[in-house]
């Protein structure tokens, strides 16, 4: 009965529409009263058996929490209502504990299990809202029941709920950062998810957990820029602006050789990535590849990678979201070569039209953009033209890129445009157009003059403040040449009677003393008149008098020696302590007196020194070492939790980090069983998530610096649809290229059968054939200047080729989904491109180049003897180190083994450390180098707790520390051994040696034969191995041996004990051969020298990695010339 | 990201707030109402403002500032487009957003914006996903809620949010099978006192209301689509299609959405429908000032020219206007001075003309500045760039639908200048 009634009562309040009983303030007392009343009465019809009634008392709970009221106290009476089986009032009660549990953590207990049951119910909807509730309850205590209910829901079956996961990393995270690294590994394995509904979730949970590990993105960096195009909105930014960072620490500066890139020349084989050009230049003097002379005509190619993600985000221009255009806008800024970032300027200058707020933030960025890229605007001059509607901010940033965009041709435009702004009414912006005509006139000598007048002009001017700006102005303006404009400063002098803005008057005063020789006859005048209104100026007004007359005593003293001892005397008096300070210091320094020191001698050279003309800059000059778009951007300020905008990499950190592997690629084939089959595929799916329809156009989209789409897509509608649009700029006929169409596709169709017919063939070993095919193919694609698709099609062996590119393209992606075969398929250009772009711009055509030999063998689809001799050595070392897995061997320091000092015993203050790479595998992780460290104590005293902090580390580099050494007693010495993943490179490992009482600054440094492990390869394996690393991936250099090594024996010793590498047996005693292959990446060796008549040698180096193999040359040519 | 959202109106009461994270103290507001004392006018305030600890962002739209907190980096641009969008899913769920439609929808509004943002991050901002979710308001249903006492919630959750095609809401059905599309053109302008185009280009949209049954695939192409020089698509449109044929192909949402936008560059010229002869003059003696306007058609294309408001910002000393016209109404707010003249629909023959004096604040100077005029029109079945739909095609379903396309020109912002031209 009495629930009837209350909610009766409750309903007629309620329903008289807005909220007549609740007291707008609950802080007075009366209404503290009816608030437990009502209270009560909603605690009642929580309790009720209605659905109805809870509903009702949920919704009007729901509206006190949104007016921002406290509802705390209802807390019990809520929670007993979370299994509640109505939908709607279960949603509520969520909304109310999200809310509140915070403040009421031992109820908000309750709640939990309903929760954990949730997670696990069948209904994946039911599972994520489970989770999202969970997650957002912020109860410290059941941080493990969040963590345990995030990873499994990170492998849930249903991406939504996989969704949910990502967004409750965060949320975890920030209730106990502890968590961190269990989070990470939760990270990681959702960034390698394929759909597109988590990945922009599980970048932003990256960005707000863990920014600093770019290294998660390698693998996982194409199919981000691949999936780019289809994930929500808000992810597409997040993702950009994150890929943005990545760039710039993974890729080369597209900028660095502008013009060098401009001298066009043919295809450059070199992986630009980690080209060290002086390294090129040592080697290439001589007998090189063909290749590898034309080369180093290039010395920047751009990474495909790096232009995948150009290419993938330029359609985003065109969203309808600003935020998303702005971060590709940002995106092209920061990364893209200087001829391409123009395409920006027209979304930037579309997004102008949006609302102000849009405006305000666009504007400022682009203000930013035009300091540095002035041309990317200038087309667009007019639509920074200022409206008398705009408020006045958006005004005020108009007027500052029209000032950036001004120059020599448009000035004349600009300077007329300013004059109609001069009217306005609104004044803070005349006196921003002021500002704006002077720094015009700074920047473009030829209009100074003109601006000059102008300005003059204005002085007569009726409003105060316009004419005060405009002095303040002519004066800076003044300064840079005085000696032509003393009329100008006549006038000026004349306004001291009318002007009373203080700054305007003090700015005149201040000419008129500095430049008082030119007006010699007005300026004690000027002195006079001031003197007598003195004590009613404002204080800076006062102290520019003083200025004066100190400036027209020390100049013309005949005349205002009596004026200016005045002035003085009254300064003496004055109220201000600065005045009377400024007067006292000046009648020291320019009255002579018997006592006066030394320095009054100089007064004329200290007041009358030439003074440099103030420079008018932007304020938005140097914005842009914030990351363009970004809160710290538009407040030039760092925000909390900026990521810092990486500088670009003095040379390009390894690229096939990025390389994914394959799992199984022939039944891949055999799965796309037919054209129709696709096309069917097609109608059904048609663009979402579908790689057809997206692939091929994904090319042709910018089909104009862009390849067309890929080799085998070409029979899909849309890759076709490219194609012909290629073969149009093809020198062959439209009907021939249409006829390679078909024979291509019936050569796939072929490699089909033939794929089935012999499954069981190693898919490296036919990837070796055929890439090596490949090799040929782009050599001679490089020395007869004829399209790659042509001379494939006259090939003798085109099925291989075709093959060999399919199986390329394979390497690169992990994807087992059909679709997304082929998409890659599609993304990766075929050759024939190249011949098309080369008959372009020679620049675009450089950046395609390297497109074209992405397909080069990477890493993980080595020969089949490197995987063999890799499980092998992993084998081994299993069985060699069962009990310790973990406790990495140390060796006896023997002669063989060079030492390199870490610490000397006196910087490390009695602490000697050296360290040398003992050469065995390191087995916590095979992609380390193991590095041996000797501690030496040569202290008295025992030094204690020796480990690493804070490793420094180039990105994707790792560090397996040591265990910590507890005690090392004086004198003694102890040996360890670390792992550090050098990916391949010789880049030095920065890190902190730390005792007890100090810590050293260390670096480990590897010579490039020490990054390699020895690889055992029979005589044959070596020279197929061999046979596939021509070209480019070969560096050949004649020698002269050393008088000490001219035996075979003692190469063989130089040669291992440079580099880590093993004897492969020779059949020719003139040759000795030797192989390895990168601790981190995998990456063959091969080292071949072959011994001529006399001392004469050659020695040839074939690696993929051409960074190392050009080091390694170097280093082997010292080792046996000396 | 996005840490808490208060609603402001315009008296300055904070009316909604909403946290996503841990509750932040309303007091915060205090350094918006601070920078929003600065700034005076709403249009003003700073959209990024500057706190000891948080970061302000704040969109002002009908009357009403939606003031974001944040705590880390952000992109503002992602805030504002973010706060934009829940303006506009207010404006899609009420009718209006307005603070009293807020406040009579205030659990939908919370449990809205609770599905749109998740611990700060965009969740669902997509209407047919929202719709699924939350059921807008109609007046039969809130009828049946209050009988019955049943929801507007959805009792299934929505499947769009699962699919790849997350805009369109799935099992969509309807008896009469309609796509209607409008062409909404805007002209900006500035034309200086003799009529010459200073400045000129065309904005416009293409609107849908598409009510089709299924999942139908949509192909849109133009008679003329060369003449777009720079578009943003919905995300439903596939972008590749249109870069290679330069046809829109798409599965629409659900119900009203905004397909494209486009802009027609200024290089084509651009038909300016109206011409304006205008005489304001202020005199040095007597305070006073004397109007003349006469407004008439120019390149209409042989449409008749409506709504046609000619509204003038007149310089603070303007006391008071006595003017007579010979067409439509004139008024003259004292307060804000500004002077408006809402003439119609324009008429070849008798040409509409604005005449008469101004009084002005005695003792006062001459205004310095000339106001300039800014006018509103309208023109039906034209699209002033030219631009023609050619035909729409339907895939996938089999039904005939029932299609019509309309075009509108209107004034974007055209604005005649009372000085002579400077180019």
């Amino acid at each position: 009965m009495s629930t009837s009634s209350a909610f009766n009562d409750e309903k007629g309040g309620s329903s008289s529409a807005g909220e007549p009983e609740y007291g707008h303030d609950p802080a007075s007392g009366g209404i503290f009263s009816s608030d437990y009343k009502r209270h009560d009465d909603l605690k009642e019809m929580l309790d009720s058996n209605k659905d109805s009634l809870k509903l009702e008392a949920m919704k009007r709970i729901v509206a006190m929490i949104a007016r921002g009221k406290n509802a705390s106290d209802l807390f019990p009476a809520v929670v007993k209502n979370v299994a509640c089986k109505n939908i709607e009032v279960k949603k509520l009660v969520y909304v109310y504990l999200v809310r509140y549990a915070e403040e009421q953590q031992d109820l908000a207990l309750l709640s939990i299990s309903t929760f954990q049951r949730g997670l696990k119910d069948p209904n994946q909807l039911i599972r994520a809202s489970a989770l999202r509730v969970l997650s957002s309850i912020r109860v410290t205590i059941i941080v493990p029941i969040m963590m345990l209910a995030i990873k499994e829901a990170a492998s849930d079956m249903s991406p939504y709920v996989r969704k949910t996961a990502a967004h409750a990393i965060p949320k975890l995270y920030s209730l106990d950062p502890e968590q961190k690294d269990q989070l990470i590994e939760v990270i990681e394995k959702l960034l390698a998810d394929k759909t597109t509904l988590v990945a922009g979730s599980v970048v932003m949970a990256f960005e707000e957990v863990c920014p600093e590990r770019i290294d998660l993105i390698h693998k996982n960096y194409r199919k981000l820029c691949n999936l780019l195009i289809d994930v929500e909105e808000w992810g597409q930014v997040v993702i950009i602006n994150m890929l943005t960072r990545y760039a710039r620490t993974q890729f080369l500066n597209p900028n660095i050789n502008e013009s060098l890139l401009e001298e066009g020349g043919e295809k450059a084989f070199y992986g630009s990535d980690d080209d060290d050009d002086d390294d090129d230049d040592d080697d290439d003097e001589e007998k090189k590849a063909e290749a590898a002379a034309l080369a180093k005509r290039k010395p920047y190619v751009m990474d495909p990678d790096h232009r995948l993600l150009l290419r993938n985000t330029k359609p985003l221009l065109q969203s309808r979201n600003a935020a998303v255009v702005m971060a590709v806008a940002q995106l092209y800024f920061h990364l893209a070569p200087k001829a391409e970032v123009g395409v920006i300027a027209k979304a930037l200058v579309r997004l102008m039209r949006s609302h102000s707020e849009v405006q305000y933030v666009v504007l400022q960025n682009v203000a930013t953009m035009t300091i540095k890229r002035r041309g990317m605007f200038e087309p667009y001059l007019k639509s920074f033209y200022i409206r008398s509607t705009d408020p006045t901010q958006i005004k005020i940033l108009k007027l500052e890129v029209l000032t950036n965009l001004a120059n020599e041709t448009n000035i004349s435009t600009i300077l007329r445009e300013f004059q109609t702004y001069i009217k306005s009414m609104d004044k803070d912006f005349v006196a921003a157009t002021i500002q704006a005509i002077g720094r015009c006139a700074t920047n473009i000598g030829e209009v100074r003059d003109t601006c000059l007048n102008g300005l003059v002009q204005l002085l007569s001017n009726r409003d105060e403040l316009v004419v005060a700006e405009s002095v303040v102005v002519i004066k800076k303006l003044l300064q840079m040449q005085p000696e032509q404009h003393s009329d100008i400063i006549k006038h000026m002098a004349k306004l001291t009677d009318n002007i009373q803005v203080p700054m305007a008057r003090a700015s005149i005063l201040w000419l008129i003393g500095e430049y008082c020789e030119h007006v010699p006859k007005i300026a004690p005048d000027v002195l006079r008149k001031m003197a007598k209104t003195f004590t009613n100026e404002e204080d800076i007004v006062k102290l520019q008098i003083i200025n004066l007359a100190a400036k027209l005593y020390l100049t013309n003293s005949k005349q205002t020696k009596l004026l200016t001892q005045y002035v003085l005397n009254l300064a003496k008096y004055d109220q201000n302590y600065d005045i009377r300070d400024r007067a006292r210091f000046i009648r020291q320094l320019i009255v002579p007196t018997d006592k006066s020191g030394a320095l009054s001698k100089y007064a004329k050279k200290l007041f009358l020194a030439l003074k440099p003309a103030p420079v008018l800059e932007s304020p938005f000059k140097d914005r842009d070492h914030f990351q363009l778009g970004s809160l710290s951007h538009l407040l030039n300020a760092k925000a909390g939790g900026y990521q810092e905008l990486p500088d670009w990499p003095e040379s390009a950190p390894d690229p096939s980090v990025r390389n994914v592997e394959v799992k199984d690629s022939v039944p891949e084939w055999t799965k796309c069983t037919s054209r129709k089959e696709r096309k069917e595929k097609k109608v059904e799916k048609p663009f979402y998530s579908d790689s057809e329809g997206e692939s091929g156009p994904t090319e042709s989209a910018d089909s104009e610096s862009d390849s067309g789409s890929g080799s085998q897509s070409g029979s899909e509608e849309s890759g076709s649809g490219s194609e012909s649009e290629e073969s149009e700029e093809e020198s062959e006929s439209e009907e021939e290229e249409e006829e390679e169409e078909d024979e291509e596709e019936e050569r796939a169709k072929k490699k089909k059968k033939v794929d089935k017919s012999k499954p069981k063939k190693p898919e490296s070993a036919e990837s070796d054939q055929s890439s090596g095919e490949e090799q040929k193919r782009i050599r001679k694609g490089g020395k007869d200047r004829r399209s790659g698709t042509e001379s494939e099609s006259e090939d003798e062996s085109e099925s291989e080729s075709s093959e060999s590119e399919s199986e390329s393209e394979e390497e690169s992606e992990s994807d087992t989904d059909i679709k997304k075969k082929k998409k890659t398929a599609a993304s990766k250009p075929p050759p024939k491109q190249t011949k098309k772009e080369s008959k372009k711009e020679t620049k675009e055509m450089s950046l395609l180049d390297l497109d074209d030999f992405e397909p080069t063998p990477s890493p993980q689809v080595t020969p089949v003897n490197s995987f063999l001799s890799n499980s092998l050595v992993t084998d081994l070392e299993g069985l060699s180190l069962t009990d310790t897995v973990l406790a990495p061997t140390t060796i006896a320091p023997s002669s063989s083994v060079r030492l390199y000092e870490l610490l000397h015993r006196i910087t490390g203050e009695g602490l000697a450390v050296e360290y040398c790479f003992s050469r065995q595998p390191f087995s916590p992780d095979p992609h380390m180098v193991a590095v041996q460290i000797q501690f030496t104590n040569n202290t008295t005293s025992e030094a204690k707790s020796l480990h690493i902090e804070e490793p420094k580390l180039q990105s994707g580099m790792r560090i397996k520390e040591f265990p910590e050494i507890e005690v090392l007693p004086a004198g003694e010495s102890v040996n360890v051994v670390m792992g550090i993943d050098f990916c391949d490179s010789t880049q030095a490992a920065n890190f902190q040696l730390c005792t007890h009482i100090r810590k050293f600054f260390v670096s480990i440094q590897p010579p490039v034969g020490e990054l390699m492990t020895p690889a055992f390869l029979t005589e044959n394996e070596f020279k197929k191995e061999q046979g596939q690393l021509m070209g480019m991936n070969e560096i050949s250099e004649k020698l002269t041996l050393g008088e000490k090594c001219q035996s075979e024996h003692v190469i063989v010793e130089r040669v291992t004990s440079t580099a880590n590498l093993s004897r492969v047996p020779c059949g020719s005693d003139k040759e000795s051969r030797f192989a390895g292959k990168t601790v981190s990446s995998g990456s063959l060796v091969l080292v071949t020298v072959t011994r001529k008549d006399g001392a004469g040698a050659l020695l040839t180096v074939n690696c993929e990695k051409m960074v190392i193999g050009t080091m390694l040359v170097k280093d082997i040519l010292q080792a046996l010339t000396q | 990201m996005i840490h808490s959202l208060f609603l402001i109106n315009n008296a300055g009461d904070i009316f909604l707030e909403k946290h996503w994270k841990s509750v932040i103290s309303r007091s915060v507001c205090d350094y918006f109402f601070e920078a929003q004392d600065k700034a005076g006018e709403p249009d003003n305030v700073s959209p990024v403002i500057r706190t000891p600890h948080h970061y302000l962002i704040n969109i002002y739209r009908e009357k009403i500032f939606f003031v974001s907190v944040i705590q880390t980096e952000v992109p503002p641009l992602f805030v504002i487009e973010f706060l934009h969008r829940v303006a506009e899913m207010f404006q899609d769920y009420f009718g209006e957003c307005s603070e009293v439609a807020i406040k009579d929808n205030v659990v939908i509004v919370y449990e809205l914006l609770e599905e749109m943002l998740d611990n700060g991050f965009p969740l669902a901002t997509e209407s047919n996903i929202l719709k699924e979710l939350i059921k807008p308001p109609t007046i039969l249903r809130s009828m049946v809620n209050t009988i019955t006492g049943s929801s507007n919630v959805g009792e299934t959750l929505p499947t769009g949010q699962l699919s790849t095609i997350p805009w369109r809401r799935a099992g969509v059905k309807y008896t009469n099978n309609e796509a209607y599309f409008d062409v909404v053109e805007e002209i900006d302008a500035i034309l200086d006192k003799s009529g010459t185009t200073v400045f000129a280009e065309i904005q416009g949209v293409i609107d849908a209301c598409v009510k089709l049954s299924g999942m139908p695939d949509l192909t849109l192409s133009f008679m003329n689509p060369r003449l777009l020089d720079d578009v943003s698509f919905h995300p439903c449109v596939r972008f590749k299609r249109w870069e290679s044929e330069r046809v829109l192909s798409f599965i629409p949402p659900d119900g009203n959405f905004r397909l494209m936008s486009y802009h027609v560059n200024a290089q084509n010229l651009v038909a300016i429908p109206v011409y304006v002869r205008q005489n304001i003059n202020f005199f040095e003696t007597g305070s006073s000032g004397r109007v003349d306007i006469t407004v008439g058609p120019k390149q209409t294309m042989g449409k008749t020219v409506e709504n046609v408001i000619v509204t003038i910002h007149m310089p603070k000393v303007v006391l008071s206007a006595n003017l007579t016209a010979t067409q439509g109404t004139y008024t003259y707010d004292p307060v804000t001075k500004i002077l408006v003249w809402d003439i119609g629909k324009l008429n070849q023959q008798k040409l509409p003309n604005l005449k008469g004096s101004l009084s002005l604040q005695s003792g006062a100077p001459k205004p310095e500045e000339n106001p300039s005029l800014n006018i509103d029109l309208k023109i039906q079945q034209l699209a002033i760039s030219g631009l023609k739909v050619n035909r729409l095609d339907m895939y996938v379903e089999k039904y005939k639908p029932f299609k019509g396309v309309k075009y509108v020109t209107k004034a974007g912002k055209f604005q005649v200048l009372t000085v002579p031209s400077h180019v």
